[in-house]
Protein backbone atom coordinates (compact mmCIF):
# COMPACT_ATOMS: atom_id res chain seq x y z
CA UNK A 1 0.00 0.00 0.00
CA UNK A 2 1.23 3.43 -0.94
CA UNK A 3 2.01 5.85 1.88
CA UNK A 4 2.33 9.61 1.71
CA UNK A 5 5.88 9.35 3.07
CA UNK A 6 8.42 10.73 0.62
CA UNK A 7 11.80 8.98 1.06
CA UNK A 8 14.83 11.16 1.70
CA UNK A 9 17.86 11.60 3.91
CA UNK A 10 17.50 15.19 5.11
CA UNK A 11 17.80 16.37 8.70
CA UNK A 12 13.98 16.38 8.89
CA UNK A 13 13.80 12.78 7.66
CA UNK A 14 16.32 11.66 10.28
CA UNK A 15 14.71 13.56 13.16
CA UNK A 16 12.82 11.22 15.57
CA UNK A 17 9.07 10.99 14.86
CA UNK A 18 8.09 11.88 18.45
CA UNK A 19 10.22 15.05 18.36
CA UNK A 20 8.56 16.17 15.13
CA UNK A 21 5.07 15.52 16.48
CA UNK A 22 5.73 17.38 19.75
CA UNK A 23 7.19 20.33 17.84
CA UNK A 24 4.14 20.33 15.58
CA UNK A 25 1.77 20.38 18.59
CA UNK A 26 3.66 23.23 20.26
CA UNK A 27 3.88 25.24 17.03
CA UNK A 28 0.16 24.71 16.32
CA UNK A 29 -0.79 25.90 19.81
CA UNK A 30 1.46 28.92 19.52
CA UNK A 31 0.12 29.85 16.10
CA UNK A 32 -3.47 29.81 17.39
CA UNK A 33 -2.52 32.32 20.13
CA UNK A 34 -0.43 34.69 18.03
CA UNK A 35 -2.19 37.44 16.07
CA UNK A 36 0.63 39.42 14.44
CA UNK A 37 0.49 38.74 10.66
CA UNK A 38 4.24 39.31 10.31
CA UNK A 39 5.03 36.65 12.95
CA UNK A 40 2.54 34.25 11.31
CA UNK A 41 4.06 34.85 7.87
CA UNK A 42 7.57 34.20 9.19
CA UNK A 43 6.28 30.92 10.66
CA UNK A 44 5.13 29.91 7.20
CA UNK A 45 8.54 30.92 5.86
CA UNK A 46 10.18 28.52 8.35
CA UNK A 47 7.90 25.72 7.11
CA UNK A 48 8.80 26.58 3.51
CA UNK A 49 12.48 26.28 4.39
CA UNK A 50 11.65 22.86 5.87
CA UNK A 51 10.08 21.78 2.56
CA UNK A 52 13.22 22.93 0.78
CA UNK A 53 15.49 21.05 3.20
CA UNK A 54 13.47 17.84 2.84
CA UNK A 55 13.42 18.30 -0.98
CA UNK A 56 9.67 17.72 -1.23
CA UNK A 57 8.49 18.13 -4.85
CA UNK A 58 6.06 21.02 -5.27
CA UNK A 59 3.50 18.73 -6.86
CA UNK A 60 3.40 16.42 -3.81
CA UNK A 61 2.91 19.39 -1.53
CA UNK A 62 0.13 20.85 -3.66
CA UNK A 63 -1.69 17.52 -3.97
CA UNK A 64 -1.95 17.21 -0.17
CA UNK A 65 -2.79 20.81 0.65
CA UNK A 66 -4.99 21.99 -2.22
CA UNK A 67 -8.50 21.36 -0.79
CA UNK A 68 -7.71 23.23 2.40
CA UNK A 69 -6.02 26.05 0.52
CA UNK A 70 -9.08 26.53 -1.70
CA UNK A 71 -11.26 26.77 1.42
CA UNK A 72 -8.87 29.27 2.98
CA UNK A 73 -8.99 31.48 -0.10
CA UNK A 74 -12.79 31.38 -0.40
CA UNK A 75 -13.32 32.11 3.30
CA UNK A 76 -10.66 34.80 3.44
CA UNK A 77 -12.28 36.49 0.45
CA UNK A 78 -15.74 36.29 2.09
CA UNK A 79 -14.46 37.62 5.37
CA UNK A 80 -12.53 40.42 3.73
CA UNK A 81 -15.66 41.38 1.83
CA UNK A 82 -18.15 41.21 4.70
CA UNK A 83 -16.11 42.21 7.76
CA UNK A 84 -12.60 43.54 7.40
CA UNK A 85 -9.33 42.49 5.86
CA UNK A 86 -7.12 41.93 8.91
CA UNK A 87 -9.00 38.98 10.56
CA UNK A 88 -9.21 37.36 7.13
CA UNK A 89 -5.43 37.58 6.75
CA UNK A 90 -4.80 36.19 10.26
CA UNK A 91 -7.16 33.23 9.80
CA UNK A 92 -5.78 32.52 6.33
CA UNK A 93 -2.15 32.56 7.50
CA UNK A 94 -2.91 30.39 10.53
CA UNK A 95 -4.60 27.67 8.47
CA UNK A 96 -1.89 27.83 5.83
CA UNK A 97 0.72 27.29 8.55
CA UNK A 98 -1.14 24.43 10.28
CA UNK A 99 -1.76 22.47 7.09
CA UNK A 100 1.65 22.88 5.50
CA UNK A 101 3.48 22.16 8.78
CA UNK A 102 1.40 19.04 9.53
CA UNK A 103 1.85 17.76 5.98
CA UNK A 104 5.61 18.31 6.24
CA UNK A 105 5.68 15.94 9.25
CA UNK A 106 3.60 13.37 7.34
CA UNK A 107 5.80 13.59 4.25
CA UNK A 108 9.07 13.13 6.15
CA UNK A 109 8.10 10.45 8.70
CA UNK A 110 7.87 6.73 8.03
CA UNK A 111 4.54 5.01 8.70
CA UNK A 112 6.25 2.41 10.93
CA UNK A 113 7.81 5.16 13.08
CA UNK A 114 4.43 6.84 13.49
CA UNK A 115 2.83 3.53 14.55
CA UNK A 116 5.51 3.22 17.24
CA UNK A 117 4.62 6.70 18.50
CA UNK A 118 0.90 5.81 18.55
CA UNK A 119 1.69 2.70 20.62
CA UNK A 120 3.82 4.71 23.03
CA UNK A 121 1.13 7.39 23.34
CA UNK A 122 -1.48 4.71 24.12
CA UNK A 123 0.55 3.24 26.99
CA UNK A 124 -1.00 5.49 29.68
CA UNK A 125 -4.44 4.24 28.53
CA UNK A 126 -3.63 0.68 29.70
CA UNK A 127 -5.57 1.17 32.92
CA UNK A 128 -8.73 1.76 30.85
CA UNK A 129 -8.36 -1.59 29.11
CA UNK A 130 -6.36 -0.45 26.08
CA UNK A 131 -3.63 -2.89 25.03
CA UNK A 132 -0.89 -0.90 23.27
CA UNK A 133 0.66 -4.09 21.84
CA UNK A 134 -2.58 -4.84 19.99
CA UNK A 135 -2.72 -1.43 18.31
CA UNK A 136 0.14 -2.30 15.96
CA UNK A 137 -1.47 -5.62 15.03
CA UNK A 138 -4.86 -4.03 14.39
CA UNK A 139 -3.32 -1.24 12.29
CA UNK A 140 -1.33 -3.77 10.29
CA UNK A 141 -4.48 -5.87 9.76
CA UNK A 142 -6.46 -2.89 8.50
CA UNK A 143 -3.64 -1.92 6.11
CA UNK A 144 -3.38 -5.49 4.87
CA UNK A 145 -7.09 -5.78 4.18
CA UNK A 146 -7.65 -2.47 2.34
CA UNK A 147 -6.45 -3.93 -1.00
CA UNK A 148 -8.27 -7.21 -0.32
CA UNK A 149 -11.59 -5.45 0.26
CA UNK A 150 -10.87 -3.12 -2.67
CA UNK A 151 -10.59 -6.15 -4.91
CA UNK A 152 -13.79 -7.62 -3.44
CA UNK A 153 -15.57 -4.35 -4.20
CA UNK A 154 -14.38 -4.53 -7.82
CA UNK A 155 -15.61 -8.12 -8.13
CA UNK A 156 -19.04 -7.26 -6.75
CA UNK A 157 -19.24 -4.30 -9.16
CA UNK A 158 -18.23 -6.45 -12.12
CA UNK A 159 -20.75 -9.14 -11.22
CA UNK A 160 -23.50 -6.53 -10.90
CA UNK A 161 -22.50 -4.77 -14.12
CA UNK A 162 -22.78 -8.12 -15.91
CA UNK A 163 -26.37 -8.37 -14.67
CA UNK A 164 -27.06 -4.76 -15.65
CA UNK A 165 -27.17 -3.33 -12.10
CA UNK A 166 -25.73 0.16 -12.02
CA UNK A 167 -26.89 1.88 -8.79
CA UNK A 168 -23.91 2.74 -6.54
CA UNK A 169 -25.53 1.54 -3.31
CA UNK A 170 -26.25 -2.03 -4.42
CA UNK A 171 -22.57 -2.65 -3.72
CA UNK A 172 -23.03 -2.25 0.02
CA UNK A 173 -24.74 -5.40 1.27
CA UNK A 174 -22.63 -7.93 -0.69
CA UNK A 175 -19.46 -6.05 0.25
CA UNK A 176 -20.37 -5.95 3.95
CA UNK A 177 -21.25 -9.66 3.99
CA UNK A 178 -17.89 -10.48 2.36
CA UNK A 179 -16.17 -8.29 4.96
CA UNK A 180 -17.89 -10.15 7.80
CA UNK A 181 -16.96 -13.53 6.31
CA UNK A 182 -13.34 -12.43 6.09
CA UNK A 183 -13.50 -11.24 9.71
CA UNK A 184 -14.55 -14.76 10.81
CA UNK A 185 -11.41 -16.26 9.31
CA UNK A 186 -9.15 -13.47 10.51
CA UNK A 187 -10.59 -13.71 14.03
CA UNK A 188 -9.86 -17.42 14.17
CA UNK A 189 -6.33 -16.85 12.90
CA UNK A 190 -5.75 -14.22 15.59
CA UNK A 191 -7.15 -16.49 18.28
CA UNK A 192 -4.78 -19.29 17.25
CA UNK A 193 -1.88 -16.84 17.54
CA UNK A 194 -2.89 -15.95 21.08
CA UNK A 195 -4.44 -12.51 20.53
CA UNK A 196 -7.62 -11.44 22.26
CA UNK A 197 -8.51 -11.80 25.92
CA UNK A 198 -10.25 -15.20 25.71
CA UNK A 199 -7.31 -16.77 23.90
CA UNK A 200 -4.90 -15.24 26.38
CA UNK A 201 -6.85 -16.63 29.34
CA UNK A 202 -6.85 -20.05 27.66
CA UNK A 203 -3.11 -19.89 27.05
CA UNK A 204 -2.38 -19.09 30.68
CA UNK A 205 -4.50 -22.01 31.92
CA UNK A 206 -2.72 -24.51 29.68
CA UNK A 207 0.57 -23.08 30.85
CA UNK A 208 -0.57 -23.47 34.43
CA UNK A 209 -1.65 -27.05 33.81
CA UNK A 210 1.65 -28.02 32.25
CA UNK A 211 3.46 -26.51 35.21
CA UNK A 212 1.43 -28.39 37.79
CA UNK A 213 1.84 -31.68 36.01
CA UNK B 1 -12.08 -7.88 23.82
CA UNK B 2 -12.05 -11.10 21.84
CA UNK B 3 -9.86 -11.80 18.81
CA UNK B 4 -13.00 -11.74 16.64
CA UNK B 5 -13.72 -8.19 17.80
CA UNK B 6 -10.20 -7.08 16.83
CA UNK B 7 -10.74 -8.61 13.38
CA UNK B 8 -14.11 -6.88 12.96
CA UNK B 9 -12.66 -3.53 14.04
CA UNK B 10 -9.71 -3.80 11.62
CA UNK B 11 -11.91 -4.93 8.74
CA UNK B 12 -14.53 -2.22 9.20
CA UNK B 13 -11.76 0.38 9.30
CA UNK B 14 -10.48 -1.12 6.03
CA UNK B 15 -14.02 -1.11 4.60
CA UNK B 16 -14.41 2.59 5.39
CA UNK B 17 -11.14 3.27 3.56
CA UNK B 18 -12.29 1.23 0.55
CA UNK B 19 -15.60 3.12 0.38
CA UNK B 20 -13.50 6.29 0.09
CA UNK B 21 -12.11 4.97 -3.19
CA UNK B 22 -15.52 5.16 -4.83
CA UNK B 23 -16.23 7.90 -7.37
CA UNK B 24 -16.27 11.38 -5.89
CA UNK B 25 -18.90 14.03 -6.41
CA UNK B 26 -17.40 17.42 -5.50
CA UNK B 27 -19.74 20.02 -4.03
CA UNK B 28 -19.50 23.61 -5.20
CA UNK B 29 -18.20 26.45 -2.98
CA UNK B 30 -17.08 24.43 0.02
CA UNK B 31 -14.61 22.01 -1.51
CA UNK B 32 -15.77 19.10 0.62
CA UNK B 33 -16.50 16.01 -1.38
CA UNK B 34 -19.52 13.76 -1.38
CA UNK B 35 -18.41 10.18 -1.26
CA UNK B 36 -19.53 6.85 0.10
CA UNK B 37 -16.92 7.06 2.86
CA UNK B 38 -19.31 8.28 5.56
CA UNK B 39 -21.41 5.20 4.82
CA UNK B 40 -18.58 3.20 6.34
CA UNK B 41 -18.97 5.25 9.53
CA UNK B 42 -22.71 4.60 9.74
CA UNK B 43 -22.37 0.91 8.87
CA UNK B 44 -19.64 0.39 11.47
CA UNK B 45 -21.95 1.76 14.17
CA UNK B 46 -25.10 0.06 12.89
CA UNK B 47 -23.51 -3.35 12.38
CA UNK B 48 -20.81 -3.56 15.07
CA UNK B 49 -22.61 -1.50 17.72
CA UNK B 50 -21.42 1.45 19.79
CA UNK B 51 -18.09 0.31 21.18
CA UNK B 52 -16.59 -1.68 18.32
CA UNK B 53 -17.99 0.80 15.77
CA UNK B 54 -16.41 3.79 17.48
CA UNK B 55 -13.08 1.97 17.94
CA UNK B 56 -13.07 1.06 14.23
CA UNK B 57 -13.43 4.76 13.42
CA UNK B 58 -10.63 5.70 15.84
CA UNK B 59 -8.54 3.19 13.90
CA UNK B 60 -9.35 4.97 10.63
CA UNK B 61 -8.17 8.23 12.22
CA UNK B 62 -4.94 6.46 13.25
CA UNK B 63 -4.49 5.28 9.64
CA UNK B 64 -4.91 8.88 8.44
CA UNK B 65 -2.50 10.14 11.12
CA UNK B 66 0.27 7.70 10.21
CA UNK B 67 0.25 9.03 6.66
CA UNK B 68 -1.85 6.61 4.63
CA UNK B 69 -3.87 8.10 1.74
CA UNK B 70 -7.10 6.47 2.90
CA UNK B 71 -9.48 9.43 2.74
CA UNK B 72 -11.68 10.25 -0.25
CA UNK B 73 -9.60 11.30 -3.25
CA UNK B 74 -6.40 9.67 -1.95
CA UNK B 75 -6.02 12.25 0.81
CA UNK B 76 -4.54 11.68 4.25
CA UNK B 77 -1.84 12.76 6.63
CA UNK B 78 -1.73 14.98 9.69
CA UNK B 79 -2.76 18.06 7.69
CA UNK B 80 -6.21 16.48 7.25
CA UNK B 81 -6.56 16.10 11.03
CA UNK B 82 -5.58 19.67 11.83
CA UNK B 83 -7.06 21.69 8.96
CA UNK B 84 -10.45 23.43 8.70
CA UNK B 85 -12.27 20.27 7.56
CA UNK B 86 -10.70 18.04 10.25
CA UNK B 87 -13.89 18.11 12.34
CA UNK B 88 -15.60 16.02 9.65
CA UNK B 89 -13.09 13.24 10.36
CA UNK B 90 -12.85 13.60 14.16
CA UNK B 91 -16.65 13.26 14.25
CA UNK B 92 -16.58 9.69 12.90
CA UNK B 93 -16.28 7.81 16.22
CA UNK B 94 -19.18 9.89 17.59
CA UNK B 95 -21.29 9.27 14.46
CA UNK B 96 -20.68 5.51 14.64
CA UNK B 97 -21.48 5.54 18.37
CA UNK B 98 -24.77 7.41 17.90
CA UNK B 99 -26.00 5.17 15.08
CA UNK B 100 -24.87 2.14 17.08
CA UNK B 101 -26.66 3.30 20.22
CA UNK B 102 -29.94 3.83 18.36
CA UNK B 103 -29.73 0.51 16.51
CA UNK B 104 -28.99 -1.28 19.81
CA UNK B 105 -31.90 0.47 21.50
CA UNK B 106 -34.29 -0.54 18.74
CA UNK B 107 -32.63 -3.92 18.05
CA UNK B 108 -35.63 -6.16 18.83
CA UNK B 109 -38.14 -4.15 16.84
CA UNK B 110 -35.81 -2.75 14.20
CA UNK B 111 -38.03 -1.55 11.35
CA UNK B 112 -36.72 0.00 8.11
CA UNK B 113 -37.88 3.42 9.30
CA UNK B 114 -35.96 3.09 12.58
CA UNK B 115 -32.81 1.82 10.88
CA UNK B 116 -32.91 4.75 8.46
CA UNK B 117 -33.55 7.19 11.31
CA UNK B 118 -30.55 5.80 13.22
CA UNK B 119 -28.37 6.21 10.11
CA UNK B 120 -29.64 9.74 9.48
CA UNK B 121 -29.11 10.90 13.07
CA UNK B 122 -25.59 9.46 12.95
CA UNK B 123 -24.89 11.39 9.73
CA UNK B 124 -26.31 14.61 11.16
CA UNK B 125 -23.99 14.32 14.17
CA UNK B 126 -21.04 14.35 11.73
CA UNK B 127 -22.12 17.79 10.52
CA UNK B 128 -22.65 19.18 13.99
CA UNK B 129 -19.03 18.40 14.89
CA UNK B 130 -17.64 19.17 11.42
CA UNK B 131 -19.31 22.54 11.00
CA UNK B 132 -18.61 23.69 14.54
CA UNK B 133 -14.92 22.91 13.97
CA UNK B 134 -15.02 24.69 10.60
CA UNK B 135 -16.62 27.77 12.15
CA UNK B 136 -14.13 27.91 15.03
CA UNK B 137 -11.13 27.46 12.73
CA UNK B 138 -12.29 30.16 10.34
CA UNK B 139 -13.42 32.55 13.06
CA UNK B 140 -16.99 32.59 11.80
CA UNK B 141 -20.16 32.43 13.89
CA UNK B 142 -21.38 28.80 13.91
CA UNK B 143 -24.67 29.80 12.27
CA UNK B 144 -22.86 31.00 9.13
CA UNK B 145 -21.23 27.64 8.56
CA UNK B 146 -24.39 25.69 9.32
CA UNK B 147 -26.40 26.81 6.30
CA UNK B 148 -24.23 24.71 4.05
CA UNK B 149 -25.59 21.62 5.82
CA UNK B 150 -28.83 22.05 3.86
CA UNK B 151 -26.89 21.42 0.65
CA UNK B 152 -25.92 17.96 1.91
CA UNK B 153 -29.33 16.93 3.20
CA UNK B 154 -30.69 15.31 -0.01
CA UNK B 155 -27.51 13.27 -0.46
CA UNK B 156 -27.62 12.26 3.17
CA UNK B 157 -31.19 11.07 3.05
CA UNK B 158 -30.32 8.85 0.08
CA UNK B 159 -27.20 7.54 1.83
CA UNK B 160 -29.08 6.93 5.07
CA UNK B 161 -31.74 4.91 3.26
CA UNK B 162 -29.01 2.76 1.72
CA UNK B 163 -27.30 2.36 5.10
CA UNK B 164 -30.57 1.55 6.88
CA UNK B 165 -31.41 -1.16 4.34
CA UNK B 166 -27.89 -2.61 4.66
CA UNK B 167 -28.06 -2.60 8.48
CA UNK B 168 -31.36 -4.51 8.35
CA UNK B 169 -30.08 -6.98 5.75
CA UNK B 170 -26.96 -7.69 7.82
CA UNK B 171 -29.06 -8.02 10.98
CA UNK B 172 -30.93 -10.88 9.30
CA UNK B 173 -27.94 -12.57 7.68
CA UNK B 174 -25.15 -11.94 10.17
CA UNK B 175 -26.30 -10.42 13.48
CA UNK B 176 -23.35 -9.17 15.55
CA UNK B 177 -25.05 -6.97 18.12
CA UNK B 178 -26.11 -8.83 21.25
CA UNK B 179 -28.70 -7.22 23.48
CA UNK B 180 -29.10 -8.46 27.05
CA UNK B 181 -32.20 -10.66 27.17
CA UNK B 182 -35.32 -9.16 28.66
CA UNK B 183 -35.92 -10.64 32.10
CA UNK B 184 -39.25 -12.36 32.67
CA UNK B 185 -39.88 -12.85 28.97
CA UNK B 186 -42.68 -15.28 28.24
Amino acid sequence: MLTLYTPGNSLLHRCPAAAKLITLCLAATLIMILTDPIVLASGILVVAVGYGMARIPGRTMWRLSRTALVIVMVVAACQAFFTSVSPAIIVGLRILFLITAANLVTLTTRTADLITVVEAAARPLTRWGVHPDRIGVTVALAIRFIPVLGEQACRVREAQAARGVKAPFTLLVPLVIRTLRLADGVGEALEVRGLGSSARAGASTTEHRSMTR
Amino acid sequence: MRAKDLALIALFAALTCVLGLSPVIPLPFIGITFSLQTLGVILAGGILGTKRGAIAMVLVIVLVAIGLPVLTGGQGGLGKLIGPTAGFIWSWPAGAWITGALVQRWWRGLTPARAIAAALLGSVSLYVVGHTWLAVMLGLPASTAWWSWVAYLPGDIVKSCAAGVAILAVKKAYPLITVPSVSGRR
